[in-house]
């Protein structure tokens, strides 16, 4: 039995090169002959390009060429497109306007792409761009996301009157209506989940290549998702057939889903390699990354619950206006719809729900999925509209949730939006949350703090999401225009040791660790004779790539399915070597065995056999490789309980997380380090969205928050450790029983750290503070209420 | 965003008004200028080179002078793009009025800058500003005449010079 298996916490064997430096990152590629890129964006959110003037540019030492929107567009290049359609009220599909990888007429976004200059080197493409003069005549912007649709705004877009994208709507208004009008209690809260940008430690790049003599393009990309970034450019935009076209994903420093997308930067890479006849490289730099990467949130919200006498919840109507930024990013449209409203029954059998939700148009940067996509928006509004009921019925709050919990011997449970959930156990995660968080000393740490001037608070965050995504046919019916299944090829080689080949693309996820202990585990094989291949449309099977916590459910379950076809055909073979029938051949621990005998062959002799098959079964194949393409049955259901205990300082606003406790129900744990390190860095997110993160846009759409002067980021000093722990009910949906865990910590800390953070505050009359609660506004509201209640 | 201050300048208004109309003495006093050149009547071309945090840049841009009510008030207004830097617009409104054969100068101005330049330096815009328009009008207080030092004068609760 090896010791390298599911449930170990075995060390990361990616570690080595990354912590040494010998990762390999896409700026650390360079073809021969290659130039670099260097774009000129646009300094206005709103303005129309009168004229682009290349003259001085061209004349700049070193400079290669300078390319525009118009040559792009005559040579055919298509635009960024959205791959989901979404259905309004009306029945009518997403307006969808043009999204040109450089801007022609327009410029609708500061940041937008209004030319490129390749030269000899980085600084002769830079003071190229430095010296292209563009003529802009500018336009009023439309900047704030409440209002955007409204009559009288500057219209972005000829094709979305009044900048809007959809109007659309899930549940049933007139019955969720009348229950509202029946019910004892209803609470409304109005807020905003703030936007923010991905900053991913490692910037966005490119390297593209064209081949001359063969017509093949390679393109090095920092994606998730090489091979659907190889059908959206082929496909889509036009540059070349897929067979001609090679995407590369090395290293991936972070993504958290900004490197999901495909982007005008890659795309103008692979045109310019072809036009000039050279590689072309781009790596971003840090202030482009912040103007330039899809954002994530951005919603205005109207919410409300309704409850019976007893707190039963009855029915929860639900308005969002969601900001999609100056065009649509490549999953954009979903995100606030069918990853968001769907998860609005949260852990609760509340029985009407009813959301409809604007999609808007506005000159800030395009909004996609970033860590959660929808989930931490829906977790949001369930969890502080139950929260703010249990105070307003004077009902502890996890009693509340208790009240009206899915119990464990209901699964599975259907609910009103959608999502049918396949298991869990809601209120043991709960329990024990309760207990890591030993809340039941709250009220004494509470008035020990209040003696000390401080006002502590204590919030829950009972979250469930959606992941794992997604069943092909589901998506397909909502109208995702992809597939979202999965695929592996497990091939042994000669010498027994055996390479993975999926189509995940791990960007910190750790697949080259725990893939491996799956593939150890279930075929016998020692944990260093496994490689997993990621990243390589040349060398993996086609897959949709790494988001939405869909590795291990998704990929690893595709990789279980080739590991039953290897079994199955080394039953065959060993049979064959062992004189007996195949079904009297049993596999354990890497050997295949004739039941009730000590007649076995280990499965390292069974690949030389067939890659060497002297003695063979005559009608089978030889070689030992097999593959599996797997499309999930559901989506999966990670859930659980956080706790988040703040301490308030009413003089300076300042909140400081004192304790914070995590119980979630993962499904089975292959490495429980791993598992651990993602929710640390998923809470590390959802805090940096509740106290300190959020990009400003002023009044002219300028990004003010454009740098890390100004844009917050977590640090190790704003969070305590963590207290984390999980109970496991695997999933019976996939083979390996797991759920995903990607994302959850994002999801559900947002929610526990402000639910905690109205807890503190209602004691001195506080009852609204928005995301993030920075001192400064945790001060103001508490002088305000001050002030309010003197009079 | 307030940029206010006032000057008392030891010369009569004329003479201030004159100088304010004065392209070399407005290239000499543009704290950064590299150019200014007489366009038309009440239009230049400039040329100025600035710093706004960690971000310098060159601006290429229009100066006009506007609203001219000599020997009184006009308004400077400036506009420029700064290339990579993104582009910076400005203006101030400007009055004299005589005190005991001196004159008192008071300005009003607004700026605003777009692209990487209010990406990274949008805090700092309001500081950096208001320097320039000290920097400016002090200059400006000693060309016009000479051998004496510019004197501040402070401004009331209306933002008025006393």
């Amino acid at each position: 039995m090896t010791d390298m298996s599911i449930g170990r916490a075995v060390k990361r064997t990616e570690d080595l090169r990354f912590i040494t430096g010998k990762g390999h990152y896409l700026d650390d590629f360079s073809r021969p002959h290659q130039t670099y890129a260097a774009f000129v964006r646009s300094p206005h959110a709103h303005a129309e390009i009168k004229k682009i003037n290349k003259t001085k540019a061209l004349k700049v030492p070193g400079v290669v060429a300078v390319l525009t929107g118009d040559e792009l567009a005559a040579d055919k290049i298509g635009t960024l497109i959205c791959g989901w359609v979404i259905k309004g009220k009306d029945g009518s599909p997403h307006k969808a306007p043009p999204h040109p990888a450089l801007a022609t007429k327009k410029v609708r976004y500061v940041g937008d792409h209004v030319a490129v200059v390749i030269g000899e080197t980085l600084d002769a493409a830079k003071d190229g761009a430095e010296a292209v003069e563009v003529e802009y005549r500018t336009l009023p912007a439309a900047v704030d996301t409440a209002s955007a649709h409204k009559p009288g705004q500057p219209q972005l877009h000829a094709e979305a009157p009044n900048n809007l994208c959809y109007d659309w709507e899930i549940g049933d208004r007139a019955k969720v209506d009348a229950a509202f009008s029946g019910a004892a209690h209803a609470v409304k809260l109005q807020f905003v989940n703030n936007r923010l940008v991905p900053n991913a430690i490692e910037p966005r790049a490119a390297l593209a290549d064209y081949d001359t003599g063969s017509g093949e393009f390679t393109l090095y990309t920092t994606s998730q998702n090489p091979h659907v970034a190889r059908l959206v450019l082929s496909a889509f935009i036009g540059i070349a057939p897929e067979h001609k076209l090679r995407v590369i994903a090395p290293d991936v420093g972070g993504g958290f889903g900004s490197k999901i997308f495909i982007y005008a930067e890659e795309t103008v890479a692979l045109w310019a390699a072809r036009k000039i006849g050279r590689p072309v490289k781009w790596t971003a730099e840090r202030s482009e990354s912040f103007v330039s990467d899809a954002h994530g949130r951005d919603h205005v919200t109207t919410a409300e619950l309704a409850t019976d006498k007893d707190g039963k919840f009855l029915a929860m109507r639900v308005n969002t206006v969601a900001n999609l930024g100056a065009y649509l990013s490549t999953f954009a449209s979903a995100v606030p719809t069918y990853l968001y409203a769907t998860l609005l029954a949260g852990q609760y059998k509340t029985p009407l729900i009813y959301c409809d939700v604007q999609g808007v148009f506005t000159n800030t940067t395009p909004v996609d999925a970033y860590r959660g996509a929808g989930r931490p928006e829906a977790t949001y509004v369930v969890e502080r509209l139950v929260e703010e009921m249990a105070a307003k019925l004077k009902i502890a709050p996890d009693e509340l949730r208790r009240r009206n919990f899915v119990q464990a011997n209901e699964f599975p449970y259907t609910t009103p939006v959608i999502h049918q959930y396949d298991c869990g156990d809601f209120q043991r995660a709960q329990r024990e949350a309760l207990r890591v968080a030993d809340v039941a000393g709250f009220a004494q740490r509470k008035a020990d703090a209040k003696k000390r001037g401080k006002l502590r608070g204590l919030g829950y965050s009972s979250y469930i999401e959606a992941c794992g995504i997604a069943p092909s046919a589901a998506v397909g019916s909502l109208g995702g225009g992809v597939g979202l299944w999965e695929s592996a090829t497990i091939r042994f080689n000669p010498t027994g040791n055996v390479s993975i080949h999926v189509g995940t693309h791990s960007h910190g996820q750790s697949h080259q660790t725990t893939f491996a202990q799956v593939v150890a585990d279930r075929l016998g094989v020692p944990f260093e004779s496994v490689e997993i291949v990621e990243g390589d449309t040349a060398r993996t099977p086609f897959g949709m790539g790494t988001y939405g916590s869909r590795s291990a459910a998704v990929g690893l379950s595709a990789v279980s399915k080739a590991a039953d076809k290897i079994v199955e055909k080394g039953k065959k073979i060993a049979g064959h070597l062992l004189e007996a029938a195949p079904q009297d051949i049993e596999f354990r621990d890497g050997k295949f065995r004739v039941m009730g005998t000590d007649k076995e062959v280990g499965i390292a002799q069974v690949a030389f056999a067939a890659y060497v098959p002297h003695n063979y079964p005559k009608d089978l194949e030889p070689g030992f490789e097999e593959t599996a393409f797997y499309d999930p049955l559901n989506f999966s259901f990670p859930a659980g309980t956080h706790v988040a205990e703040v301490e308030i300082d009413p003089e300076t606003g300042t909140t400081e997380i004192v304790n914070y406790s995590a119980v979630d129900d993962f499904g089975t744990i292959i490495n429980p380090m791993i598992v651990e390190g993602q929710v640390h860095g998923g809470i590390v997110q959802g805090v940096g969205q509740a106290l300190l993160e959020g990009a400003v846009y002023d009044a002219d759409g300028q990004l003010a928050s454009g740098s890390y002067m100004d844009y917050t980021m977590p640090r190790a000093d704003n969070v305590p450790s963590f207290k984390v722990e999980t109970i496991v009910v695997p999933s019976p949906l996939n083979p390996l029983g797991v759920k995903g865990c990607g994302e959850a910590g994002a999801i559900a800390a947002p929610a526990a750290v402000m639910n905690a953070v109205h807890d503190a505050l209602r004691a001195v009359g506080v009852d609204k503070v928005e995301m993030p609660a920075t001192p400064h506004r945790v001060w103001s509201a508490i002088r305000n209420a001050k002030k309010k209640a003197a009079k | 965003m307030e940029i206010k201050g006032a000057y008392r300048i030891a010369a009569t208004r004329e003479q201030v008004w004159a100088a304010l109309n004065d392209p070399e003495i407005l290239k000499k006093c543009l704290p950064g200028c590299e150019k200014l050149e007489r366009e038309g009547d009440n239009a230049f071309t400039a040329t100025i080179k600035t710093k706004v945090g960690p971000v310098s840049a060159r601006f290429s841009g229009a100066v006009t002078l506007q609203d001219l009510d000599p020997p009184n008030a006009y308004r400077i207004v400036g506009e420029g793009k700064g290339g990579v830097a993104g582009f910076a617009k400005g203006g101030a409104r400007v009055t004299l009025r005589d005190d005991a054969g001196a004159t008192v100068l008071q300005y009003d101005a607004e700026a605003k800058v777009g692209g990487k330049l209010a990406q990274i330096g949008s805090r700092l815009i309001l500081g950096t500003a208001r320097k320039l328009a000290d920097d400016f009008f002090k200059k400006f207080s000693e060309t016009v005449a000479p051998g004496t030092a510019a004197e501040k004068v402070a401004l009331d609760a209306e933002g008025q010079a006393s």
